[in-house]
């Protein structure tokens, strides 16, 4: 932590000022959230923790009834919620899936998220759903398609959505431009927010030797609305390089851990959801991972946090 | 390089890395697809492995997931709704010739797949006994009331024992006692929020089977005479009530409501 924390100061100095004040954010509150996990649903209500939001995958929930809706009707009383799709396929070479786009405003009519958010990738081809975020070419046609697809689905969803930055494996020989002039570029066109994964620029940033802060700085952080927090698993290359698998299912690294004091001293407290799909630990160590995010973030000086969504006593 | 070229090295080991795909330092871009292969194949097989657990722990782990890793390939999903991926797995274990020593291991398979539906599936209110009082004291032909099923319902008629061996992987019941060549018919339903499997007896899978597709009570209650004569449908109407199987009586050509 001592080598992030001189980050922070060194950058909270000389950017801080730059970054507009007005937060184009998502609507969630500017504190640490978690996945929503069938296995801790009855601990959730029963001990109805201190946590600043959850989030769903929305492709779970796109089922006709049963514990799932159930329950998470139940706890959405309680909490803001972020709805995170995993499956629109925004990187597709085909067009969107209308009757996918139908099924997510269905979702966000029924539990009104405070958020909702995609990727920048690709996870169908044709009727075959791959269930894995495939990437894409950074060239003018895909940025093209990925604009025209994400008007689709602001308009279709008549709200604004957030764009998450990919964690990637290999390179593509036709890119024209990197990542984060992609992102920048696609941001500015659509209108829509940036999720910042700080875990996949670390993997990805590792992944293709560059410096995961340069890139982060050179992305539209101003349009951050979410930041994603998660643990990746280590490989290596047919060269023997680190190659790092964004795998959810452990901690988070310190070196994400630096990354993410470095953009909050940029952009202040940002709503920050810890993610763990595999593995997944008890709930009482989620929060605590999510409390050390928190604590990272400086106190706000708006409103107080406690308020009719979150039930504090 | 097309999409549909990455698709389709991704579900097939056998081919090249696609050409025009590249690492920092010049290494062998196969390494690098191979992420992509594995997040793919081992996150279906991962999916199948979740509908299916007793199947997996018949045949073992190792078994399964090598049995399942065929199945992904052949069949990946058609949807982006992964909670219903697997319908055609009960089919493809019955086809599957390294499985054929276990006979009953597809009727597992389609117990398993009839407990996720039920999981998922649309809620919906249980018949009361005065609902049916009432329905019965219309002055309506009782045997042409339809009872309406609860859509979380599946039936699932085997030559197994498939709802012993489902219930000993349970930790209920002896498996060591359990003869898997025992014929035994399996009701899966939802009526709350848990999902229960109940062995039917002789004539009442017959019964629900007929229901389902709109037969008349008296119908439905015939087929299932015809089949065993053992067949009780003051047993088979209770057993369905008491939990939450039928929803609704309908009562065809009345006033409608």
């Amino acid at each position: 932590m001592s080598i992030s924390n001189t980050v922070v100061g060194q950058r909270a100095k000389r950017t801080t000022s730059a970054v507009p004040k007005i937060r184009t954010g998502s609507g969630l509150p500017a504190r640490a959230g978690v996945g929503l996990k069938p296995e801790h649903f009855r601990d959730v209500l029963a001990t109805r923790p201190d946590i600043g939001f959850f989030e769903v995958h929305a492709e779970n929930y796109m089922v006709d009834g049963g514990p799932f809706h159930h329950f998470l009707g139940r706890i959405r009383e309680h909490y803001p919620l972020s709805l995170h799709g995993v499956g629109l396929s925004i990187g597709a070479d085909g067009p969107i899936d209308e009757a996918h786009l139908d099924r997510l405003d269905a979702l966000i009519r029924r539990y009104q998220p405070a958020s909702f958010s995609e990727h920048l990738a690709w996870s169908s081809h044709g009727d075959v759903f791959l269930n894995d975020l495939l990437p894409v070419p950074y060239d003018r046609a895909t940025l093209d398609r990925v604009c025209d697809h994400v008007d689709r689905v602001q308009e279709r969803l008549q709200r604004r959505m957030l764009l998450e930055n990919p964690s990637t494996y290999l390179e593509f020989e036709a890119s024209t431009m990197d990542e984060a002039a992609f992102l920048t570029e696609a941001v500015r066109r659509t209108g829509c927010g940036l999720l910042l994964d700080v875990n996949n620029a670390h993997v990805s940033c590792v992944n293709h030797s560059r410096a995961a802060l340069a890139y982060i700085s050179s992305l539209p952080l101003d349009t951050v609305g979410e930041i994603h927090l998660a643990g990746f698993a280590t490989d290596r290359d047919a060269a023997g390089a680190p190659l790092l698998i964004d795998s959810h299912g452990s901690p988070v690294d310190e070196a994400v851990w630096g990354l993410y004091a470095a953009v909050l001293a940029r952009i202040g407290p940002t709503p920050t959801l810890l993610e763990r799909d595999n593995d997944v630990p008890s709930l009482a160590t989620l929060l605590a991972e999510a409390q050390r995010a928190e604590n990272l973030m400086p106190a706000p000086a708006g409103p107080k946090r406690c308020g009719i969504y979150w039930g504090c006593s | 390089m097309t999409q549909a070229t990455f698709a389709a090295a991704l579900l097939t080991p056998d081919l090249p890395c696609p050409a025009g795909l590249q690492a920092w330092n010049g290494s062998d871009p196969t390494a690098r697809l191979a992420v992509y292969r594995n997040n793919v194949v081992s996150s279906l097989i991962d999916a199948v492995a979740d509908t299916f657990p007793v199947v997996q722990e018949l045949v073992g782990e190792e078994f399964f997931r090598a049995m399942a890793s065929v199945f992904v390939r052949r069949h990946p999903p058609r949807s982006r709704v992964l909670a219903h991926y697997g319908a055609e797995f009960a089919d493809f274990v019955d086809g599957f010739a390294p499985a054929r020593a276990v006979p009953y291991l597809g009727d597992v398979a389609r117990l398993e797949r009839a407990r996720v539906f039920a999981y998922h599936a649309a809620d919906a209110d249980a018949l009361t006994a005065e609902m049916l009082g009432e329905a019965m004291s219309s002055g309506e032909d009782l045997g042409a009331l339809q009872l309406v099923c609860h859509p979380s319902i599946s039936v699932v008629v085997s030559k197994h024992a498939i709802v012993s061996l489902w219930a000993a992987h349970q930790g209920d019941g002896d498996l060591s006692v359990v003869d898997p060549a025992l014929p035994e018919s399996a009701l899966v339903v939802r009526p709350g929020l848990d999902v229960l499997v109940l062995r039917l007896p002789p004539g009442a899978a017959r019964f629900v089977i007929a229901l389902q597709t709109g037969a008349g009570l008296a119908d439905a209650a015939g087929l299932a005479a015809g089949e065993t004569i053992d067949f009780d449908l003051p047993n088979a109407l209770a057993l369905l009530m008491s939990h939450g199987a039928l929803t609704s009586v309908q009562i065809p050509r009345s006033r409608s409501r």
